[in-house]
């Protein structure tokens, strides 16, 4: 096995392009349980830590644009009120040793479907900044960047550099099952956020189909009928027969199977009642804010 | 052996029943029994210093790899090294074909287990070759280039195929001295126990409880995993540094095998990383041996996690059928049960684990009409033997499940309804045995129950909720929704060291002399240290028996007699006991000394009762006599010894009748919990024990003992188990990726209650106290969650599906 080691971005990106089967290693999560279980020996590791700008990241307007390495324990510490889904999900990994070494673009990069930051991507809606020498920068949303099990929609030459994620606009939540009270791969996981601006809720559903997805039937369900009965507007508690369809539809959406780990049948029923909570948890936190914004004015 | 002759405050069973033994040798000498020292080895091992067995190194040394069986149940038709040999780096690929004696097989009891696989493997990960080379990934890749050809057979796995007219055979030709009573080839051992008449007292139940309990397979998960180092020595024979857990019972398997003489295979003990009993099978040391001998350099083999999982045998999974009666007024009539132990492909120590379910099988209480039956099959399911609690822990989560439903039936409090059926000294057990010492069940309970609840609702703060606090912790999955409180209590009951009959010895050698102005002890035992705090009570024993500061204790090997296993809470009973005993010989022997120097100076050296005390010879009023350094001057005095504890019978193999068991041991539980009733997540809020201990020689030690073994039966409870394929026998979950073991936030707080009566037949009255707390935590905590949520909950490890109604 090589070991690749490029010192800059550039570099990185030309060794990718001459040896396509490189497998990039920042944190080594994934890639090094990888390759201590024998399920994969790579020709080439392509180690990206002397890539320094990659464990950078920069709030801008809009959105807040996370180099790929940026470890999990940042995320926590300074990007809470941002990105306060992923920041929730950041929470939920591993233990602490692995959260200052691992990244998002680890997760991205394995695209397996119990990775924790998944959900919150799609709920707070990202796209994956992916380069390759040949071509240059290209920005892929994260609705299609998952292809397949432990697929991604990255061309052999390319590496992710960066995740651009939208600023939160309203309330955000992360809830993730497993059978152990820390240090636990996701049983399953949900991530909901609510935009307020788009007058949207979004969703993302881990470990409970071959790839991360989005619930959207329950989606499109919860945001007619937050815009009929004027929820937005009047900051009414959600009636519990909405939150009981929109629960039962992101169970829908879930295509899970029977694993060491759970049954497919406690999967659904899992998502249904995380979809719920978390539903009821940013509502309120919602209508909080909004009454609290009335009382000041 | 003569006991040694010793002034009356010294003998045993002179304090009266039920009281702390009254200890005058030694009770002004600092860092004495009952004190709380520090372990020598602790700051080493907090600080990542401490050097484990996988941590050696030795020049010039080769890398052992096993080639494992990638399936369950095969013929091997054939295997194939040629390509791993022509591997540069690689000094040696052995198979069975290679093996150097006539013997080929060993095992702790039958000696069943092939070194290395012979036209069949028999479970999933089972050995087929050993490489050595160079470097360890070398050798790695070597072993996977090693072809075997494998015709699959069908596989065994539970009671039904193994004892089907047409099974397989697992062991065709069995010649152990079990094969005459068992109802089946595939059945290693059965122990009945009857007594009293079960079906006739069944009609004087006015209430009758049965139930099925199915109990997981559990792994040690120690931390360390199997490591060792083996150095080719001149005379042909081999020098093994390894970590285990009884170096004796090695050597014992090991030397026949290498076909050398038991003195050309000498052992020392490497630092062991945990056990649990996952030591007491031999896992690479074979292995290591035979690849040094061929290859004539240091051999050095280490497992990582993952083959771990295959390295060493796990607990008993079970099948447990009970029927309990009991009177309106609450008094138990019979207990009437049947325990299916899996033990997998080879017997390890199944046939011991049978003995303590069918014997421990109806728990701590008084019934006089029981009927019970343990087996434990041969299947193709991984190899199954000791683990803490050993037979004693599957019983006990049955048969308080049993007491619960059937306290329920009668219409009486939980607590109340076991302490009315509680054994006490003097109650017979089903096998006949009455018990001799105290035992406290009653109390236990009574204690465990008078402790301060848990405040309800810890989660609540001003800045919202704790998750830490939460079923499901950092996961955030409820703020409070959903969760439920539940009570549950347990009592139980271990027998203490080996039992049926087994010469349970230990050997002490104990020096003392005068090093640098000073008088210093040595206390050289092949005790082997596992965490369980042998070294640092050794020590404590020396300094109050020999009254020195400075002891040393001396590496574990072979080079002294054998100190017998690290296992059945037995090391500071019977090892302790060969300490203390070897000192009291030392003791006199410095005494005779100390008369014959200057025993014409003072009449009191006539006297009988001399203590040795702060490095004095000091009368019993506490008049100086004499320094230990002048009654030593140059000359040391030693003394090795084997210690036995009472003897103990055999079961009868058809009604179980025997004085079986050594001592008891007793602990109960209160588990308070909270579970997530709508995600079937749970959080153990505290875990409370009552133990008696009868001497707490380190009452640190103690304490952490049962708050381990609390911790250990809590993982059963919830999430610990080793998931196999029922269709093709393979193991699913060889990781800790998948097999979780409880973290600190699954910790609770374990409150602990230590009761310390005396019992007389044992050195300073003590009692073993590292497996009993496993008992009762598991069935504590099953109790709390069926409280919580109403359910029945006949399995462990509970997991979320089983509480959701979607498993």
């Amino acid at each position: 096995m090589d070991f690749l080691r490029p010192a800059s971005w550039e570099e990185a990106l030309a060794a990718k392009a001459e040896h396509p089967t490189a497998v990039p290693i920042a944190g080594g999560t994934d890639v090094m349980v990888e390759i201590n279980f024998d399920h994969r020996r790579p020709e080439y590791l392509l180690d990206l830590n002397r890539v320094g700008e990659l464990h950078e990241w920069e709030a801008g307007e809009d959105s807040v644009r996370l180099g790929a390495s940026v470890p999990y324990a940042k995320i926590m510490e300074h990007l809470r009120a941002e990105l306060p889904g992923l920041a929730l999900a950041s929470h939920t990994v591993a233990s602490p040793q692995i959260r200052n070494r691992g990244g998002v673009g680890g997760n991205l990069g394995t695209a397996s479907p119990a990775g924790d930051a998944h959900p919150a991507l799609l709920a707070a809606g990202a796209e994956v900044e992916a380069e390759s020498a040949a071509r240059g920068a290209r920005r892929i949303p994260i609705d299609d960047f998952y292809t397949g099990v432990k697929r991604n929609a990255l061309a052999p030459d390319e590496l992710i550099r960066a995740v651009h994620v939208k600023k939160a606009d309203g309330p955000q939540q992360y809830s993730k099952v497993g059978t152990r009270n820390a240090m636990v791969i996701a049983v399953c996981a949900f991530g909901l956020a609510l935009h307020p601006e788009t007058r949207t809720v979004r969703t993302g559903i881990g470990s409970a189909a071959p790839t991360p997805v989005r619930a959207r039937a329950a989606e499109e369900f919860l945001n007619a009928a937050l815009q009929e009965g004027g929820f937005w507007d009047n900051g009414k508690v959600i009636t519990p027969s909405v939150a009981k369809q929109f629960a039962q539809l992101c169970s829908a959406a879930c295509n899970p199977i029977d694993d060491v780990r759970g049954t497919a049948g406690y999967r659904r029923h899992a998502v249904g009642v995380m979809a719920r909570r978390t539903l009821t948890w940013t509502w309120e936190s919602y209508r909080g804010a909004r009454n609290a914004s009335k009382g000041a004015a | 052996m003569s006991s040694p002759k010793l002034p009356p405050a010294f003998a045993q069973g002179g304090a009266p029943t039920g009281a702390p033994t009254r200890i005058t040798q030694g009770s002004k000498t600092k860092g004495g029994i009952g004190e709380s020292t520090l372990r020598p080895d602790g700051i080493l091992k907090v600080t990542g210093e401490f050097a484990y067995s996988s941590d050696m190194w030795h020049e010039d040394m080769l890398w052992g790899q096993i080639l494992r069986s990638t399936v369950a149940h095969a013929e091997i038709l054939s295997i194939d090294t040629a390509e791993a040999l022509a591997t540069p780096g690689v000094y040696a690929v052995m198979t069975y074909d290679d093996l150097p004696a006539e013997v080929k097989h060993y095992g702790l009891e039958i000696q069943d287990t092939p070194v290395l696989a012979h036209g069949r493997v028999r479970h999933h990960g089972e050995p087929v070759a050993i490489v050595a080379a160079d470097h360890p990934e070398t050798a790695r890749r070597a072993a996977a280039k090693i072809k075997v050809e494998y015709r699959e057979l069908p596989v065994i796995t539970d009671e039904a195929s193994a004892t089907a007219p047409d099974a397989i055979l697992l062991h065709e030709g069995r010649t152990d001295h079990h094969v005459g009573h068992v109802p089946h080839p595939n059945i290693v051992h059965r122990q009945p126990i009857v007594r009293g008449d079960a079906e006739q007292a069944a009609a004087r139940a006015d209430f009758v409880v049965k139930g099925e309990y199915h109990f997981g397979m559990q792994d040690q998960a120690f931390l360390g995993p199997e490591s060792g180092l083996a150095v080719p020595e001149e005379d042909g024979g081999v020098h093994l540094y390894i970590a285990t857990q009884w170096l004796h019972s090695d050597l014992r398997q090991i030397a026949p095998v290498l076909g050398l003489p038991e003195d050309k295979v000498r052992m020392t003990l490497a630092g062991v990383g945990g056990a649990f009993g996952g030591r007491e099978d031999l896992s690479m040391q074979i292995h290591a041996c035979l690849l040094a001998l061929r290859t004539g350099k240091p051999v050095k083999i280490v497992y990582n996690r993952f083959e771990s999982f295959f390295g060493h045998v796990h607990r008993h999974p079970a099948k447990l059928y009970y029927e309990h009666g009991a009177t309106k007024d609450g008094k138990l009539t019979h207990v009437k049960c049947r325990i299916v132990l899996d033990g997998g492909a080879y017997a390890s120590a199944s046939p011991a684990v049978v003995g303590n379910a069918a014997s421990l099988g109806v728990g701590p209480y008084v019934v006089d009409d029981v009927d019970i039956e343990a087996v434990a099959l041969y299947t193709n399911n991984p190899p199954c033997g000791a683990m803490r609690g050993f037979g004693a822990v599957q019983a006990c989560f049955a048969y308080e499940a049993q007491m619960d439903r059937l306290a329920d039936a009668v219409g009486m409090d939980r607590v109340e309804f076991r302490q009315l059926n509680a054994m006490s000294q003097g109650t017979v057990m089903p096998t006949g045995q009455p018990v001799d010492s105290p035992a406290p069940v009653a109390e236990l309970l009574r204690r465990v129950k008078a402790m301060p609840m848990p405040p309800e609702r810890q989660w609540e703060s001003s800045e919202g909720a704790d998750v830490r606090q939460l079923p499901g912790g950092l996961s955030n999955t409820t703020h409070g929704e959903g969760v439920v409180r539940g009570v549950g209590y347990a009592v139980g009951i271990k027998n203490v060291g080996f039992s049926e009959g087994f010469d349970d010895y230990s050997t002490a050698r104990v020096r003392v002399e005068v090093v640098a102005g000073e008088p210093v002890a040595t206390v050289h035992t092949a005790m082997a240290e596992v965490g369980q705090g042998g070294v640092t009570v050794h020590a404590q024993i020396a300094r109050t028996e020999l009254g020195v500061a400075r002891v040393t204790i001396h590496p574990a090997d072979t080079q002294v007699g054998s100190a017998g296993s690290t296992s059945a809470s037995r090391q500071t009973y019977v090892t302790g006991g060969a300490v203390k005993n070897a000192c009291e010989l030392v003791r006199e022997k410095v005494l005779d000394i100390g008369r014959r120097r200057f025993g014409s100076y003072h009449p009191a050296w006539a006297s009988a009762e001399l203590l040795l005390e702060g490095g004095k010879v000091v009368t019993d009023g506490g008049e100086v006599l004499a320094d230990l350094v002048d009654v030593l001057e140059d000359e040391a005095v030693e003394v090795e010894r084997e210690w036995r504890h009472r003897p103990t019978e055999p079961f009868d193999l058809r009604t179980g009748q025997g004085n079986g068991h050594v001592q008891y041991s007793f602990a109960a539980h209160r588990a308070v919990v909270e579970v997530d009733t709508e995600l079937g997540l749970v959080k153990v809020i505290e875990l409370a024990c009552a133990q008696d201990v009868g001497k707490a020689l380190n009452p640190l030690s103690v304490v952490g003992q049962i708050q381990g073994g609390t911790t250990q039966g809590l993982g059963i409870a919830v999430m610990e188990e080793i998931v196999v394929d029922p269709v093709t026998a393979k193991v699913r979950n060889p990781s800790f990726t998948d097999y979780l073991i409880p973290t600190i936030l699954d910790t609770p707080v374990i409150p602990v209650d230590v009761l310390e009566l005396a019992d007389d037949h044992a050195p300073y009255g003590l009692r073993g106290i590292g497996e009993a707390p496993t008992l009762s935590s598991t069935p504590a905590v099953l109790a709390a969650i069926r409280n919580a949520t109403g359910l029945e909950l006949n399995r462990t490890p509970v997991r979320p599906e089983h509480l959701t109604g979607t498993a």
